[in-house]
């Protein structure tokens, strides 16, 4: 069952050959693939090998943001949260962080960003040419279970109950 | 700091005496870095030495792969310029099918497909990476000196920045129908028809994007005016050119021969064929490095190291081909006063050079009727070995293959744009490191010094991975045993922290 929903964007990204680093775009084909199946939802899949600035652009009128990536430290098999803008040490590399993106998206065009999110999948190798690992294959079956209810509901009152739900199976 | 002091930089004899400082990894460099600076007893600097973790593996990530499945598979190594490895390796596998010409359709929507690289790269690294340290100083503020003390301060150029490397993003997802991983390139042309529709959607904002350009190469301009002594001492060094220009010896990006200058502007060779690069290129290797030192042969490895990139690429360049760059060139290269033009900070306004040419170019061939052509595909006598060789954002990319009878690659070999400016960046880091570090205690501004001359080189350091928690800034001084020293960390918010060891 869906219910009716805002626009969501939803960003997958990561180098699809350095291991754990496909978790994001993977989870994304797995998203598209679900969607194909569901055009009555709004999402805008956007994939990348990271973020920067232009995917500040991709936020305009959307009423959720959802970024999926690996992630070396989060706890297994994923973690789901809550982010606000942010302007943290990332504007001095070449890949932003979710929070840095909606920052530069409320400074050039002045609106507020929409509530954002990320979903973050533990990988544990992360080296070129290397496929992705069996404890990373894990975590994306375990992420996809998630996501797919996060997009059948795609409100950010849902979500944020199923933040609190995450959390309290992580307490 | 006298001559014979600077020139124990590299040269210290009893380096085991030194205390060394690590600064790692660089921000706003693509990838990871060190530096390494050695200093004795009296915190005088020694040694500076810039360490990259190189592209290795990446020769055996290619190793067995049919030469078809190449410029896909090469766009995954490197996050930042995939359409620069997608096109070298296509002119590479061009060869491998024997198409030495390409039809003037697959030629024009490849280098429409470069030229959106060219404009996204430099548009990022002016905009985003680097017009921070020049519009604030390099001593200002971490907390205004990052894009969004840009946009807080400059927020019309700001939002340009955004907008071009949006633009360029656009013509590739255009061309290869995705913004990354996609394919256009295949061997001897390219696999999609160029629309009317596509035309129209990209030809609706070129006009704009010119002229945003346009501003670009003023802005750098007067940033570099503004502080001449600054902009001209800044890192500032001597050295060789190594470019593709066209047969007249024009500015060229996409195709081409080999010209290679001196530091005052001499021939030292020109319209090489990229498939003998090898007669005229060799690599050093250096126990301290794992990226290998490229020089001119007849120069030896001591004298004929050189530099490319936009730099490199203006100073080589008899024209450019379109009116405005062509303008903007003449200025640029009146500061060399008949000579190459040397300064580190000059890469700035050389790379709005190119931000301009490219955006003249993609006006271009929107209209020229070429691009609508549906011949797209040629072949030829096939070959065992293919070289590509192409103009990346950040210089010269050369692409070379080898395969068995069954198309499977048996030996690759890549050097990569940082690669050629290697002994280059150590140089710069060196000059800094002699001019602004010794003997003074080490500051965030202080050590940001540095990483504003390697990043002028804007090099890619390969690291397509991001993985969160995997970019903090930490800087170490150790001894010559190895033993820590100090510690300077560089938190999540831009601050500083020293840590006592």
């Amino acid at each position: 069952m869906t219910f009716p929903a805002g626009s969501v964007v939803l960003f997958g990204y990561g180098n699809p050959s350095r291991g754990d680093d496909a978790l994001g775009p993977l989870l994304l084909e797995r998203a598209e693939a679900w969607l194909g199946e569901h055009p009555e939802l709004k999402v805008t899949p956007v994939a990348d090998f990271q973020l920067q600035i232009e995917h500040a652009e991709d936020l305009r009128d959307q009423d959720l943001a959802l970024f999926l990536d690996a992630d070396a430290s989060c706890p297994a098999p994923f973690a789901f949260r809550r982010i606000r803008p942010i302007q943290d040490d990332s504007y001095s590399t070449h890949a932003l962080s979710p929070g840095a993106v909606l920052h530069v998206f409320e400074r050039i065009s002045g609106q507020a960003a929409p509530p954002a999110f990320t979903l973050s999948l533990r990988g544990v190798d992360f080296e070129l040419g290397q496929p992705l690992s069996e404890f990373a294959a894990q975590h994306l079956e375990a992420a996809w279970s998630l996501l797919e209810g996060l997009l059948r509901d795609a409100r950010s009152e849902a979500w944020t109950l199923r933040l609190h739900a995450v959390e309290e199976r992580h307490a | 700091m006298s001559p014979s002091a600077r020139l124990q930089l590299e040269t210290a004899s009893h380096p085991e005496a030194l205390k060394r400082t690590v600064i790692e990894p660089l921000t706003r460099v693509e990838g990871h870095g060190k530096v390494t600076l050695l200093m004795d007893d009296e915190d005088h600097v020694r040694q500076a030495r810039l360490h990259i973790v190189e592209f290795r593996g990446f020769e055996k990530f290619i190793q067995g792969r049919p030469y078809w499945e190449v410029p896909v598979l090469v766009q995954r190594l490197c996050g930042i310029c995939p359409v620069s490895h997608h096109l070298a390796a296509a002119k590479a596998v061009d060869m491998l099918v024997g198409a030495r010409q390409l039809t003037p359709t697959a030629d024009k929507l490849r280098r429409l497909l470069h030229y959106g690289q060219i404009l996204q790269s430099h548009a990022l690294h002016f905009f985003h990476l680097s017009s921070p340290d020049l519009l604030f100083g390099f001593d200002a503020d971490v907390a205004t000196r990052n894009i969004i003390g840009v946009i807080a301060a400059h927020p019309d150029l700001a939002v340009q920045g955004v907008k071009l490397r949006k633009y360029g993003q656009e013509v590739i997802r255009v061309l290869s129908g995705k913004r990354i991983h996609g394919v256009f390139a295949i061997p001897g042309g390219v696999n999609k028809a160029f629309s009317r529709e596509d035309r129209e959607y990209l030809a609706k904002d070129i006009d704009q994007v010119v002229a945003w350009s346009r501003g670009a190469v003023e802005i750098a301009r007067s940033l570099y005016m503004g502080k001449l002594e600054t902009s001209e001492s800044f890192g500032a060094f001597r050295s060789n050119f190594l470019s593709l220009t066209t047969p007249k010896g024009d500015f060229e990006l996409y195709d081409g021969a080999l010209r290679a200058r001196d530091d005052k502007g001499q021939t030292i060779f020109d319209q090489v064929d990229c498939a003998h690069y090898l007669r005229y290129l060799h690599e050093e290797v250096k126990s301290w490095s794992y990226m290998k030192f490229p020089f001119i042969v007849s120069l030896g490895n001591d004298e004929g190291w050189y530099r490319v990139g936009p730099l490199a690429r203006i100073n080589n360049a008899e024209r450019m081909p379109t009116p405005l760059a062509e303008e903007a060139r003449k200025i640029f290269m009146a500061m060399g006063k008949g000579e190459p033009v040397h300064a580190t900070l000059a890469y700035h306004w050389a790379r709005m050079i190119e931000l301009l040419y490219a955006a003249e170019a993609i006006q271009g061939l929107l209209s020229d009727a070429d691009i609508f052509g549906t011949d797209l595909m040629i072949k030829g006598e096939p070959a065992l070995e293919g070289i590509g060789v192409i103009e990346a954002p950040r210089g010269t990319l050369f692409h070379h293959y080898k395969v068995d009878e069954t198309g499977a690659i048996v030996k690759a070999n890549l050097i990569v744009s940082t690669t050629n400016n290697n002994t280059a960046m150590n140089t710069a880091v060196r000059e800094v490191a002699a001019q602004y570090l010794d003997g003074k205690k080490l500051t965030e501004g202080l050590l940001n010094h540095i990483e504003v001359a390697i990043r002028a080189y804007d090099p890619c350091l390969s690291c397509a991975t991001h993985a969160l928690g995997k970019m903090p800034l930490q800087v170490e001084l150790l001894d010559a045993a190895g033993q820590l020293v100090d510690r300077l960390v560089k938190g999540t918010d831009g601050e500083l922290s020293g840590e006592a060891v």
